[in-house]
């Protein structure tokens, strides 16, 4: 079928769209509703002032009517049948299809257009796993380590009669190459997660907000004397590249307003001057809500502290909302956190702070103050259950008082605790090889 | 009749499992860990077999066998390549470029044991 015996079913479309019965189309174009019937169901051709007079009223151009508009789409829709094959598409009804449905076969390209560009991400990534040096040079480390490993393990295992000489010198082999083991593969985990901060890697929108409070060391002295607005300190950031995270990060802002005028500045270093890092007796000093205090602690210059500290916010569902880093806790770039942190605790006791001194392990141990309380995200209502967010202060602690310390970790997946009753998945540390 | 086995590798610890392995088989081994100089190696040696490592210091294990099957002398010699590196695309280029068998790490002792006494009977046979 030719495109220009399509001309009625787009002026059906266009019809339809503007929200005009037949009726009145035919009126003001001066015709008869049943002729008008004959043109939308192709069986009159149309054209020269008639058709200017209908593209006239229904807004659009003549050549929209026409084949124009749709050419391109028509190509895409081509294109789209001929990727998926033998899938069936009615290729002899393409234009058809185009005309009568514009808005179907826009989501069909679009859709299409979206399958390409993820198909040239996915070879992209697996171009990089291939030809990438050094993830390629790690993979060769481990692998061959593990080689090396399996070999002579196997040696032990199956021959009984091995002259003490080799059996000593296996042994050590087998030492030597588990601890390589061990090492290279941490560094290929290591190397996989720093990759994620590459920057031709678009990133989230929270990571975007995350790395634009890093930026500023979680201070904005322009908030602490309501110099500038929370919307006026977004607009025109550049780190925040999308909407979604201009939107995060003014509704953080306006939060760290209210904290900061709660609890101003110089008031604030006086009574940590006074109290040291007690959030408990701070809130009952200012009168405010735990939340804010650890929020506001957060916030302080590292000076006025003393200490670097670190901050994590989670809402009900265990997600991490809001985040600071501090030297030595380590936080998943992606995945799951470890459920042994008192944040998460803190959700199955709401109100109830909780202070746990923890060790993380990892490539090394670091201790930890804790400090944590779930409270609901806005006032309770009747006719609703609260949203609770937990919130986290972390604070380093050289030397913990006790020394039954309990131990956590960052996330499964790089986590060298054996037994942990916690544990979702395997360690590529530990199980995997 | 001696049978003699090059093994060229830079894993040292692999080294020592495979020469264990093939010397009870009655294979004198002999071993070389350097890319550079192995063809040199390999005819100073003259091996009845190469079992050579894909990814070398100075050289990669794919030029080395690209030379051997060049040179007269060692076009026919029996070659099991060792790799860390076991997509398709690697074993075709290798299958390409004259190898007799390819093997992906980690590897079993048996399947090392058993290839390599193929190679040697089917290159005996010819």
């Amino acid at each position: 079928m030719v495109r220009d015996t399509l001309t009625g079913s787009r002026i059906r479309e266009r019809r339809s769209i503007a929200g005009l019965r037949q009726a009145d189309l035919a009126r003001q174009v001066g015709i008869s509703a049943s002729y008008l019937n004959l043109i939308e169901h192709n069986r009159r051709r149309i054209g020269g002032k008639l058709l200017v007079d209908i593209a006239a009223v229904l807004e659009v151009e003549p050549s929209l009517l026409t084949d124009g508009a749709e050419a391109a789409m028509i190509a895409a829709l081509r294109e789209a049948a001929a990727d998926l094959g033998n899938a069936g598409a009615e290729i002899d009804r393409v234009d058809e299809f185009a005309g009568r449905f514009p808005g179907w076969a826009g989501a069909l390209t679009a859709a299409h257009r979206r399958t390409a560009s993820l198909e040239r991400t996915v070879e992209a990534l697996s171009d990089r796993l291939t030809h990438d040096p050094h993830l390629a040079a790690s993979l060769h480390e481990v692998l061959s380590t593990a080689a090396a490993i399996r070999s002579t393990a196997a040696i032990l295992a199956e021959n009984d009669e091995i002259e003490p000489e080799w059996r000593t010198r296996f042994h050590r082999n087998l030492n030597e190459d588990s601890l390589r083991l061990a090492d290279s593969a941490k560094l290929l985990v290591d190397y996989l997660d720093d990759t994620e901060k590459a920057t031709e890697r678009r990133a989230t929108p929270q990571e975007e907000v995350e790395a634009f409070f890093t930026g500023r060391h979680h201070h904005f002295d322009v908030l602490e004397h309501a110099r500038l607005s929370p919307e006026q300190v977004v607009r025109g950031e550049p780190g925040l590249t999308t909407d979604a995270a201009r939107s995060i990060a003014t509704t953080v802002l306006e939060q760290y307003a209210r904290d900061a005028a709660a609890l101003p500045l110089a008031e604030m270093s006086a009574a940590l001057s006074e109290w040291g890092l007690n959030p408990a007796a701070l809130a009952d000093r200012f009168d405010v809500a735990l939340p804010m205090v650890l929020r506001r602690i957060a916030a302080m210059p590292e000076a006025a502290l003393g200490t670097e500290v670190g901050l994590l916010v989670c809402d009900a569902s265990g997600s991490i909302v809001f985040r600071k880093q501090v030297t030595g806790f380590a936080l998943p770039r992606f995945g799951a956190s470890c459920p042994l942190w008192p944040v998460f605790a803190a959700l199955n006791r709401p109100h109830v702070p909780l202070r746990r001194t923890v060790a993380q392990v990892g490539r090394s141990v670091a201790h930890f103050d804790c400090f944590a309380v779930a409270q609901p995200r806005a006032a309770p209502g009747f006719d609703s259950d609260p949203l609770y967010l937990s919130t986290m202060l972390i604070v380093p602690v050289a030397q913990p008082a006790q020394t039954d310390v309990p131990e956590v970790g960052s996330t499964c997946r790089v986590c060298p605790r054996g037994h942990c009753d916690a544990r979702r998945e395997p360690s590529v540390l530990s199980e995997e090889f | 009749m001696s049978r003699k086995v090059l093994l060229i590798e830079d894993e040292l610890n692999i080294i020592e499992a495979i020469r264990f392995l093939l010397s009870r088989d009655g294979w004198t081994v002999h071993t070389h860990a350097n890319g550079a100089d192995a063809v040199e190696e390999v005819i100073r040696v003259a091996p009845d077999l190469v079992v050579l490592d894909m990814m070398l210091p100075g050289r990669s294990g794919m030029d080395i066998l690209r030379d051997l099957r060049a040179a007269p002398a060692t076009s026919d010699l029996p070659v099991l390549m060792l790799t860390a590196r076991g997509q398709s695309r690697d074993r075709d280029m290798a299958e390409k470029a004259g190898v007799n068998r390819f093997m992906t790490k980690p590897f079993s002792n048996s399947e090392v044991l058993e290839t390599v006494r193929d190679l040697l009977a089917e290159a005996r046979q010819e």
